[in-house]
């Protein structure tokens, strides 16, 4: 469905993009994992034919986006990160030029008023998008990619600014846009990505650095040997009873963040080690209550640094077995 | 290209621009045409001569907005990717100015219905007069709009505009100053004023109108460049 290959920006001597290749499949929901910076939106931009490549191309269906731009553009919705929104238009009056704008050949009343629908913005279909609140405005971007019903819809962090109900909202919405659309979307939030999209690219520098599902992704970053836990006793003691465990690298107090004998710790343990378990039987012989554990959450720089330096090691083998 | 020459007009008259132009233009030519009926003459091109200098203040404020709020609001991603050529968007955008431009100009066929009344006016020059203040109108639109496809300030964009059009002004002070025969020649050629000044003295000269389209067709080309450049960049 969509093909990109060796996709190459250069802005003066920064390569923005480098060398870039991947396919998404018909009704495939992919998302683009990076930082600020990384090369996500240069990489959209290029794709709805928006920005130019350097070098390398992009296909849809077959039509590659420098030689036939309006078959391609036909083929797409799309959400930049800054919803394109004429601020003195109604919402009405902004689908309504937006559907002409993109040569639509659906009913016009119709097909706005499903799309309002599905997008739930009915409610404020007559007010000026001046006035609207950012959640608002975001599924006015919505709407308008929405339009024509695109096979492949592209949207460019598409919850970014909103807040966590709406955002829970939208990523709720693209993944029932998912069942009829082929949808990429970036995001630097790893939890988004999980539990929206079916396949995670992972970019970095404007490098691929990743390409898997979200499952062998985070398995692959598995932190379950890292743990916070919130134990009730005496802080010294328990300390020492953690430090028992077989397996474990550190025990470290990280705070008192409740009232009375109460305190926070930060386990490490050694890698692909689930210890979790342990600690609470342990914690549990004693009659400590355990009151709360996680999982040390990974930031993106953990997966970055993860990622990179598998890379780099797995070339560095695959040199000293070719030498 | 209909959709955004129609987002366009309706953006003229949703804001104040549209408007002021309107109001200036009209009263300024009100103003001109009082002195010709003042002065008892049928001639309208007293009018026609003093709109010059109007024109060229006025036709940077009609073009300041074109691009360069498109650029800063972002709602050029919406636009370059939408599945139309890049010519048909500018081309959108050139004529809904005109059509305001139109707009305004329109009402100097009053004026001359008004005259009619008194007494038949030499209506072919005329309607030489309103062919070359549309031809002047445009030709100035798309050089304004040119301006502001570079910049993503609408000020630095009339300032620019409004730059050009002095520069418009003094040319013909400029090719006098020069002594260089064929080079006085090149500047006096590229006179706006002496051109349009033959419209308003009823002659209808067929390079002067192809000067005019001329400029259109460079700028409207230049602008789709612009465009092409900064995808590229």
């Amino acid at each position: 469905m969509i093909e990109v290959k060796n996709l190459v920006k250069l802005y003066g001597d920064k390569r923005a993009v480098d060398d870039v290749t991947f396919t998404v499949q018909k009704g495939e929901v992919l998302g683009f994992l990076g930082q600020n910076g990384a090369g996500k939106s240069t990489t959209m931009n290029i794709i709805t034919g928006y920005l130019s490549s350097t070098s390398g191309t992009v296909t849809i269906d077959g039509h590659e986006i420098l030689e036939e731009p309006i078959e391609v553009k036909n083929r797409i919705g799309y959400l930049p990160e800054h919803p394109p929104l004429y601020l003195d238009m109604t919402v009405k009056d902004y689908l309504g030029f937006m559907f002409d704008l993109k040569k639509v050949k659906l009913p016009k009343k119709q097909h706005i008023e499903e799309i309002c629908n599905i997008v739930k913005i009915a409610d404020v279909y007559n007010r000026v998008i001046k006035n609207l609140s950012k959640g608002y405005r975001q599924r006015v971007g919505l709407a308008q990619a929405l339009l024509g019903n695109p096979d492949v819809l592209i949207m460019d962090e598409p919850t970014v600014g909103l807040d966590p109900k709406q955002m829970i909202e939208i990523r709720n919405l693209i993944k029932s846009l998912g069942e009829r659309h082929t949808v990429i979307l970036s995001s630097h939030i790893l939890s988004e990505v999980q539990m929206i999209c079916d396949r995670v690219i992972v970019i970095n520098k404007g490098k691929l650095v990743a390409d898997g599902t979200p499952d062998s992704l985070s398995q692959s970053m598995s932190t379950d040997h890292k743990l916070l836990i919130r134990v009730a006793g005496p802080q010294e003691e328990i300390k020492k009873l953690l430090q028992k465990i077989p397996g474990m690298l550190e025990v470290s107090l990280v705070g008192q963040r409740e009232t009375g004998e109460v305190y926070d710790f930060s386990l490490e343990a050694e890698k692909g080690l689930d210890i979790r378990r342990e600690v609470f039987k342990r914690l549990a012989e004693r009659s400590w209550p355990l009151l709360g554990m996680r999982s040390s959450e990974l930031s993106l720089e953990d997966i970055f640094l993860q990622l990179t330096a598998e890379d780099s090691a797995a070339s560095e083998t695959e040199n000293g077995g070719n030498a | 290209m209909f959709a955004v020459l129609k987002r366009e007009l309706s953006a003229y008259f949703s804001s104040p621009i549209g408007y002021i132009y309107l109001a200036v233009f009209y009263v300024f030519s009100g103003y001109f045409f009082f002195g010709v009926l003042y002065s008892n003459t049928t001639s309208l091109s007293n009018v026609f001569n003093g709109m010059f200098t109007i024109i060229m203040l006025l036709i940077p404020i009609l073009t300041m907005r074109l691009m360069s709020e498109d650029l800063k609001n972002k709602t050029d991603q919406a636009l370059l990717t939408a599945p139309i050529s890049l010519l048909s968007l500018v081309l959108g955008k050139f004529l809904s100015a005109l059509i305001v431009y139109c707009l305004g100009v329109a009402i100097t066929l009053v004026y001359a219905i008004v005259i009619a009344t008194f007494a038949p006016p030499d209506w072919t020059v005329v309607f030489g007069n309103v062919l070359g203040m549309l031809l002047l109108g445009a030709a100035l639109i798309a050089i304004g709009m040119f301006i502001s496809a570079l910049t993503e300030n609408q000020v630095i964009a009339a300032v620019g505009g409004f730059a050009v059009g002095f520069s418009l002004i003094l040319v013909n002070s400029l090719a006098s100053l020069i002594s260089t025969e064929w080079l006085k020649k090149f500047v006096s050629g590229l006179s706006f004023m002496e051109r349009y000044d033959e419209f308003t003295n009823g002659i209808l000269d067929i390079s002067n109108i192809f000067f005019f389209i001329s400029i259109c067709a460079v700028f409207v080309f230049f602008t789709v460049r612009v465009f092409e450049k900064r995808r590229w960049s």
